[in-house]
């Protein structure tokens, strides 16, 4: 189980620019370990984000987005009280949503 | 009564087998519906084109690729890309001397501003794009150098 997503949404406006760290390894299957084995590609490869439930942004990536990925985007038409999710997919069909709300 | 021999080989085929189709977790390596693999396997821009089925790529004022002209640790580049231009379809970062080009698509509609920011891994100094494609079917793209003091693909 991996750690949650740090969500920062802050509205200024009519949008709110969101901020996202997540947790994963982001392992790109080029490393090898001390004895010598490859190190298995382990990354996230897609990306959704909602605002009250409706899909605003995807994103698909490859093994070169950053360990432990930073995201930040604007989304229009979001006020306080509304909330963000994001959800991840990676490689290996695991999954993980964290949600925010709109300050 | 099978011996212990077989219950075990038979056990192992079995794994395989579900190894096979995917259903063994922590082992399946499924990647996602509708993932681009092949893009994210592409080793130039025009092969990520070709790949893609996207028009050629034309150098634009109006498409802005943001990344530190050093990086000190190429394991955490900060890099945005971002356009001006309305009826924007996607957005595309690219490293060009990673092992693959393609870091990271978004795809952009209406509900968002045609500007992100992540942090993408860098073996070595490189030029860096940000490319957008339009809804009419332009890709434009702006390109930067970045240089890295220390690579960041490991090994």
């Amino acid at each position: 189980m991996t750690d949650p997503m740090r969500i920062r949404a802050q509205a200024s406006g009519d949008k709110a620019t969101v901020r996202v760290l997540m947790s994963h390894e982001m392992e790109t299957g080029q490393r090898k370990d001390a004895a010598g084995k490859t190190i298995p590609a382990w990354y996230i490869q897609e990306v959704t984000a909602r605002l009250n439930g409706a899909p605003v942004l995807s994103a698909q990536w490859g093994p070169a987005v950053a360990k432990n990925p930073f995201l930040q985007f604007s989304v229009k038409g979001a006020k306080a009280g509304d909330k963000v999710s994001l959800t991840w997919v990676d490689n290996r069909g695991e999954t993980r949503t964290d949600e925010a709300t709109v300050s | 009564m099978p011996t212990r021999r077989e219950l075990l080989q038979r056990s192992a085929t079995l794994a395989a087998l579900m190894a096979g189709v995917g259903v063994l977790p922590g082992i399946a390596r499924a990647d996602a519906a509708g993932y681009a693999k092949a893009a994210f396997e592409a080793k130039s821009m025009a092969e990520l084109t070709r790949t893609l089925g996207l028009a050629t790529p034309t150098e634009s004022k109006d498409v802005a690729i943001q990344g530190p002209d050093i990086a000190e640790n190429g394991a955490v580049v900060p890099l945005g890309a971002s356009t001006t231009l309305p009826g924007v379809k996607r957005l595309m970062l690219l490293v060009e001397k990673n092992p693959a080009m393609l870091t990271a698509m978004f795809d952009i509609d209406e509900h968002v501003d045609p500007a992100i920011s992540t942090r993408a891994k860098m073996g070595q100094s490189s030029n860096v794009y940000a490319v957008a494609v339009m809804n009419d079917g332009r890709v434009l793209y702006a390109a930067k150098e970045v240089k890295v003091t220390l690579g960041g693909c490991g090994g």
